[in-house]
């Protein structure tokens, strides 16, 4: 009977502290993915936890990826086809680990780079050992709205930055592109006319041969 | 009894699910190397942490780490140079500042002292990489400089403008940069048209005069 309590007891201490402080474990990354390639990313969430995906393809052909989010059981949540950019907000309806893979499965020779962002949950409170009985003050209030504030406009920053990175490779892409086809252009341009030149020769001389072989 | 034993199971699980999980994981095999971009101005500090797990076959999980299993960590800066490359263990919390603004990557294999280990599985990889103001530790900062809540609020606050403005900064360079791209490829659509018409033009000149000395000299003309 005293260890059920105990056991129960524990049980409950260490829900409370869930509760107290959620746990973020936000992550935001921009990786490579080769073409042809499938990367799979896989997050343990609590029952409850309110969680964004928001992704977006920064270089790479048309800038379009596959992205599929499952819970535990494997059921899809979000399934979009060569999408540029986009974002979900959902609340983990089960325990367990939740997967989202990106595919790039439908490209033959481009490679992207793909930036994604998870937010699973709050921020971590600034005083973890707080224990919050009395209500926020208005110093505090507006600390605390000025601070969202400013996250939404890092956030806006981001996509703002990946934007134009994305502008800028293509424009550097363009640059190189247009040298490269200019000189090659040029060096067609002299190759074909020369060598129309010395095609023409080589048709009259060889008639002219075989005319005075007729004739002798 | 059971019911004991199941509670504490349960919270045991919680409490697993909650001290060992600190952020998403992916998988890598043995050779393979996997490397992510970070986009960063000038004078800024990262952070990032890693734990792995090995696929045990036997008891079908993966298990903690094991000794003799480490990453090998290498991190470029714009220019591709090199800037940190080493080995850590298992476990591992790499740092660097940033010292010129652009794009760094940070590239992770494994480098098993023993292939066995490997054989036929998949390393588990935690990974938390954070930028910037995130980095600061606030309930560190307040113990050491002694602040009020308020006073540490209104800190994270100034970290958080502070990068707002280094990230807007180093949106003006990247502007100048890309508007210095878009100047040279008009310069250079500008000369290579010109030029090629020139040598387009002399071309079919010089075709024209020379097949008509040749037809001239041939007697046919």
């Amino acid at each position: 009977m005293c260890s059920m309590y105990g056991s129960f007891r524990v049980l409950l201490q260490v829900l409370s502290a869930q509760l107290l402080c959620v746990w973020v474990l936000g992550s935001e990354l921009t990786f490579e993915l080769p073409d042809n390639a499938k990367q799979c990313f896989y997050e343990d969430i609590i029952i409850g936890t309110k969680c964004t995906l928001e992704f977006q393809v920064v270089t790479g052909g048309h800038y379009d990826v596959d992205c599929r989010l499952e819970d535990p059981e494997g059921t899809t949540l979000y399934k979009e086809m060569k999408k540029q950019y986009d974002s979900f907000t959902f609340t983990a309806a089960k325990n367990g680990t939740y997967k989202f893979c990106f595919s790039n499965e439908f490209s033959t020779f481009t490679h992207k780079t793909v930036y994604f962002d998870f937010q699973v949950g709050d921020d971590p409170p600034l005083f973890p050992n707080e224990n919050r009985v009395t209500a926020l003050t208005q110093m505090e209030s507006a600390c605390v709205s000025i601070h969202e504030a400013l996250k939404s406009v890092i956030d806006y920053q981001t996509h703002f930055r990946l934007r134009e990175a994305q502008g800028r490779s293509r424009a550097e892409d363009l640059n190189t592109r247009v040298a490269f086809w200019s000189i090659g252009e040029a060096i067609i341009l002299l190759v074909v006319s020369i060598s129309q030149v010395v095609l023409l020769r080589s048709f009259f001389s060889d008639r002219k041969t075989t005319t005075t072989r007729v004739g002798s | 009894m059971l019911l004991s034993i199941y509670l504490h199971r349960l919270s045991f699980t919680y409490m697993f699910l909650t001290v060992w999980n600190y952020a998403l994981y992916f998988h890598i095999g043995e050779t393979e190397k996997k490397c992510f971009i970070e986009e960063i101005p000038d004078e800024t500090m990262v952070i990032g942490k890693y734990r792995t797990q090995l696929w045990d076959k036997h008891s079908n999980s993966f298990l903690a780490a094991t000794p003799g299993l480490g990453m090998h960590v290498e991190i470029k800066d714009p220019d591709t140079k090199i800037i940190l490359s080493r080995q850590y263990g298992s476990d591992g919390r790499f740092t660097f500042t940033s010292h010129t603004p652009g794009e760094h990557q940070i590239c992770l294999h494994s480098n098993s002292t023993k292939m066995a280990l490997f054989s036929g599985g998949k390393l588990r990889v935690h990974l938390d990489i954070q930028v910037g103001e995130h980095t600061n530790n606030y309930p560190e900062i307040a113990a050491k400089d002694k602040l009020t809540e308020l006073q540490l609020r209104v800190r994270q606050l100034l970290d958080q403008v502070e990068q707002i403005q280094k990230e807007q900064n180093y949106q003006r360079y990247r502007e100048e940069r890309f508007r210095m791209t878009s100047e040279s490829t008009n310069q250079r659509v500008l000369w290579w048209s010109i030029a090629q018409t020139l040598i387009l033009i002399v071309t079919g000149v010089w075709q024209m005069k020379h097949l008509k000395s040749f037809f001239e000299a041939k007697k046919l003309v």
